[in-house]
Formats: structure tokens, C-alpha cells, sequence
């Protein structure tokens, strides 16, 4: 017994740097879950991914100011990370372009001017700090940093979640309804941007976006269900987070890969087990039903 | 009785192509009109200008005090986004949108709306099946329901009764009576002239140019159908400007 309390859970008794990015996962857990989940329905996964390397130059300008400041990093990102999503959406509305490619062509822009730009000042333990983040070593500002945007998010996310679902599902219907797609999809954006400078400090620009994805991937195998998805998104989450960090703890394995890793271990899990096309329920379906 | 919709020598189309071509006439409240003609006829390019989806090449549409959103709108091919999950009532029940907007809560008396429009459809049953798990025409059925529940002064119906089997058409066509009855103004595109003969009092043929515009029996006949049916659908790429368009502007 005594063993298990030492494994689990005096890491988080003993250490108030465990017990803060904990509580760090937790936040980021309920801000970027949902996202995630939306990201997913809306197909827009890989955008998570490009526009988290795209908040890099932001974030890597607001360092070349003020060093480590949590304040400069977080505005930059949010800024970079805004420019280059209404730029991709500017260019792909007024050329032939499409979203995707655009933004593609702007995000690997970005990647190399933020890493220029964090390599002309800093050092490489900076730059590793900027590309994986460090959530052990967060501090109470920081923590509220990631809990503000936590609610924000929580909050926008309440105000936009009708015309958001119904524009995935029928955007022809919402546009002779209300004029509220358009407004509604940029918020979205801007959550987006938001979660992802959030997952930032933790996690890191590279894996930041894995706190989102993979658990709104792991909920898809078990809910038919949007408020279910979201719910079991935000569960996954939450325990991949408190898994990794034990795992972190334990293991001297790096906390944000650990924490990415225990999502990924969930996942394989669920495509086999899942209870929604899962591969063993295909595989074994049973037997067909009367009516 | 004052116009609801009014036609102004309307154009629309798509790269400067006409394909609807100078419409005029006006639609009375309460009219009952099907829209008829060959594919590519500009029924659905019409009714997309209409609903404002399309702005015209020339002319305009006026809608006299109606806004857009007073227009229930049934599109020819549902842009649904069939894996998304949500449930058949949840679908149905954004047909409320109007009176429930961003945060309006769905009570009692909205549950018992979608429920009694999911029944007029025949859909009852259906209410927890993800909109996935539809066959096409249970999919017609179930947006039936949510143009029931918006409730629209104009009712705009894109094919509606393409690939449904006889019994759904049936349903769904005495859907159409009942709103004719409600006193709603309802246009539908069709292309069954049997069925058009025996229900619409009205209709407009449609050949790019309108053939023929008033009461059913008159608009109908051989030659009118002959004559819509010449139409050339191709767009010719080398066409000048239209010189309907231009001899106002050179009188200018």
C-alpha cells in the first residue's frame, strides 16, 4: 500500500512544483480539450498543428525583449498566432489558393523565423525550453496565466458552441439563418491561438497541440455524442496529464513528452478497445439483431 | 394584394454567364408556385437569389418586408456534414433558431415542437439516431421537419421529392398543402409535371429566360415545354455582352 501512496501521490504531498503543474495540466486539460474536439469535427487537426508552429516567431520576439517573461511570450504568440490565421484566411478568400496551403506556406515561415530569432539571443537550452516547455518549472504567474485562459476559453467556447456545431453540420443553413458563422468560426480561431500559447509554457510549441488532438481522438472511439466527446476528451486529458507527471516524476522522463506519451498509450488503447469502431468491436461485432 | 417578392428584370449567374436571365414578375403572399425546366434552367441559381446566397449580375430582387431569415430554405444538395454526431431532435430542433438564437433554451414547449414536427414527418422513433445512421430519404424527411419548425413566410423547396420513394413524396407533399393552407408562400422546383398539374396552381418554366409564368394549366402546354427544351445549356464562352443590358447604358 505504502508503495502505491509513494508512486502516486506523495509526489504531489511532497512537492509544491508537482502539485502547480498539476494543477497547470488540469487547466489545460479543460481550455484545450473541447477545442480539440472541435478542431477534430471541423477536420481542422492539422491546423492546431500548423498554427502552434506558427505562434513560435511571436513568442520568440517577445523573449528577444524581455528574456523568460511569461507576459512578452504569451502576447507575442497570441499576436503571431492571429496574424498568420487571418493572413491564411485572407489569402485563401481572395486567391485560388486554399486554406490549407496557405496556411502551410505561412506556418513553415514562421517555424524558421522564430527559431532564427530565438537562436540570434538566447542559448540552446532556451531554445529547448521555447520548443518543448518545461511544466515543472512553472510559477504561480504563470499558473494563472494558463487558468485565465482556461476560463476565457470555457466561457467564448459556451457563447459560440450553437452556431459552431451547426456550421459543421449544415454551414448553408446557418448562413440563411444568422450572420453569426463568420464571428463564431474567427472566436474559434482565436481559442485556438489562445490554448495553444497556453499548452506553450507547459508543453511546448511542438507538443502543445498534442493536449488537444489526441485526446479528442481518444473520445471519438467512445462517444457517439458531441457533449460526450467533449466530456471524455477533457477525462483523457485530465489523466494523461496526472499519469505523466508521474511518470515524469519517476522516470526522469522529460514531462511534456511523458504527458504526450500516456495520451498516445491511451489512444492505441482506444482505437483497439474503443467502443465506437474500435478495432476489436469491428472485428467482433456479435451477432446481428432482430429489428 | 402587395407583392412579396419582386423580380426586377433580374440576371444572375456565374462568371458574368447568365442563368437565370431578365426575370420579372412578382409572387403574391400565400402563392403556391413551382418553378419547372430542364436542368440547368436556373431553378436552383433563382432560388440561391432569392435566399441572398447569390447577388445579381443585374437588376434586383426585392423581398418587400421580409428578411432572409423569414425564408426556410430546403437546398437541392444538403451541404450535411452526415459524420458529425449529433442526434435527429438536436438537427431538427436548430429549425427554432429564430427563437432560441445563441442561448434561447430549448423547454418544454420547444421539445414538444420538435417532437410534434419529427411526428408530422413520420419520423417519430428516430428522435435519439444519430443524423448519420439516415437513409436518404428519412435525411429529406428529417429537414422537412426543421423547415416546419422555422416557421418561414416564405418557403423555398429545391427538388425536394428527388429519389423519395411515392409513399414519402406523398407525406411530405401534403406537408406542402398544409402550408399553402397556413397561407405561407411556398416555391418548389420540381419535375414531375403530373404531380405540378395536380397540386401547384401556379408556375413558372424556367429555360435560363422565363418561357412562361401564371396559372399552371396555361403555362404547361406542348409548346411551352418544346420551346424550354431548346434551351442550349452550354455557356458560350465567346459571348459579347448582353444587348438587353446594354442599350440602357449606351442611352445613358
Amino acid at each position: 500500500m505504502l508503495g502505491i501512496y509513494d508512486a502516486l501521490i506523495a509526489p504531489f504531498t511532497e512537492f509544491e512544483f508537482m502539485r502547480r503543474a498539476l494543477a497547470g495540466v488540469i487547466a489545460l486539460a479543460l481550455g484545450g480539450a473541447p477545442i480539440g474536439v472541435f478542431l477534430m469535427l471541423r477536420r481542422m487537426s492539422l491546423v492546431g498543428d500548423a498554427m502552434a508552429h506558427a505562434i513560435l516567431p511571436g513568442a520568440a520576439i517577445g523573449f528577444l525583449i524581455s528574456g523568460l517573461n511569461l507576459f512578452a511570450m504569451t502576447f507575442g504568440g497570441l499576436i503571431a498566432g492571429f496574424a498568420v490565421a487571418i493572413l491564411a484566411g485572407i489569402v485563401a478568400r481572395i486567391t485560388e489558393l486554399k486554406e490549407d496551403a496557405s496556411l502551410a506556406a505561412f506556418y513553415l515561415v514562421s517555424l524558421a523565423l522564430g527559431v532564427t530569432i530565438v537562436s540570434i539571443k538566447g542559448t540552446n537550452i532556451d531554445l529547448l525550453h521555447v520548443l518543448f516547455g518545461n511544466i515543472l518549472a512553472m510559477d504561480d504567474q504563470t499558473l494563472l496565466v494558463i487558468a485565465f485562459n482556461a476560463t476565457v476559453t470555457l466561457i467564448v467556447l459556451a457563447v459560440i458552441y450553437r452556431p459552431l456545431v451547426i456550421e459543421c453540420v449544415d454551414p448553408v443553413f446557418l448562413r440563411t439563418v444568422s450572420r453569426a458563422g463568420a464571428p463564431a468560426h474567427l472566436a474559434f480561431l482565436a481559442l485556438v491561438v489562445i490554448n495553444l500559447v497556453n499548452g506553450f509554457h507547459a508543453l511546448g510549441t511542438l507538443l502543445a497541440v498534442g493536449l488537444m488532438i489526441l485526446p479528442a481522438s481518444i473520445a471519438k472511439f467512445w462517444s457517439r455524442d458531441i457533449t460526450g466527446m467533449i466530456c471524455i476528451a477533457v477525462a483523457g486529458a485530465i489523466v494523461s496529464g496526472y499519469a505523466g507527471l508521474v511518470l515524469s516524476f519517476q522516470t526522469k522522463v522529460p514531462s511534456g513528452p511523458a504527458i504526450i506519451l500516456v495520451t498516445a498509450v491511451l489512444y492505441v488503447l482506444s482505437i483497439l478497445f474503443g467502443k465506437v469502431g474500435g478495432l476489436i468491436r469491428m472485428m467482433f461485432p456479435g451477432k446481428h439483431l432482430e429489428a | 394584394m402587395a407583392a412579396q417578392l419582386q423580380f426586377r428584370d433580374v440576371t444572375l449567374g456565374y462568371d458574368r454567364h447568365p442563368a437565370v436571365h431578365h426575370l420579372d414578375g412578382e409572387i403574391a403572399p400565400g402563392a403556391l408556385i413551382a418553378v419547372v425546366g430542364p436542368n440547368g434552367a436556373g431553378k436552383s441559381t433563382l432560388f440561391r437569389g432569392i435566399l441572398g446566397i447569390l447577388k445579381p449580375l443585374a437588376g434586383s430582387i426585392g423581398l418587400g418586408d421580409l428578411d432572409v431569415r423569414d425564408i426556410a430554405y430546403l437546398p437541392q444538395t444538403v451541404d450535411i456534414d452526415r459524420s458529425f454526431p449529433i442526434s435527429v431532435f438536436d438537427f431538427v430542433g436548430t429549425g427554432l433558431w429564430r427563437s432560441t438564437g445563441l442561448f434561447g433554451g430549448t423547454g418544454k414547449g420547444a421539445r414538444d415542437r420538435i417532437a410534434r414536427a419529427l411526428a408530422a414527418v413520420g419520423l417519430n422513433g428516430f428522435e435519439n439516431r444519430g443524423i448519420g445512421t439516415l437513409s436518404g430519404g428519412q435525411i429529406q424527411r428529417m429537414l422537412f421537419a426543421r423547415v416546419l419548425l422555422q416557421d418561414g413566410r416564405v418557403i423555398v423547396l429545391d427538388e425536394p421529392f428527388n429519389a423519395i420513394d411515392a409513399r414519402t413524396s406523398a407525406d411530405l407533399l401534403a406537408l406542402v398543402r398544409h402550408w399553402h393552407n397556413e397561407k405561407r408562400t411556398v416555391l418548389a422546383a420540381l419535375h414531375d409535371m403530373d404531380l405540378v398539374r395536380a397540386n401547384f396552381p401556379d408556375t413558372l418554366l424556367l429555360a435560363r429566360t422565363p418561357v412562361a409564368w401564371g396559372a399552371t394549366a396555361e403555362v404547361l402546354t406542348a409548346e411551352n415545354l418544346l420551346e424550354a427544351r431548346r434551351m442550349c445549356e452550354a455557356f458560350d464562352d465567346s459571348a459579347a455582352a448582353c444587348a438587353v443590358d446594354a442599350i440602357p447604358s449606351q442611352a445613358a
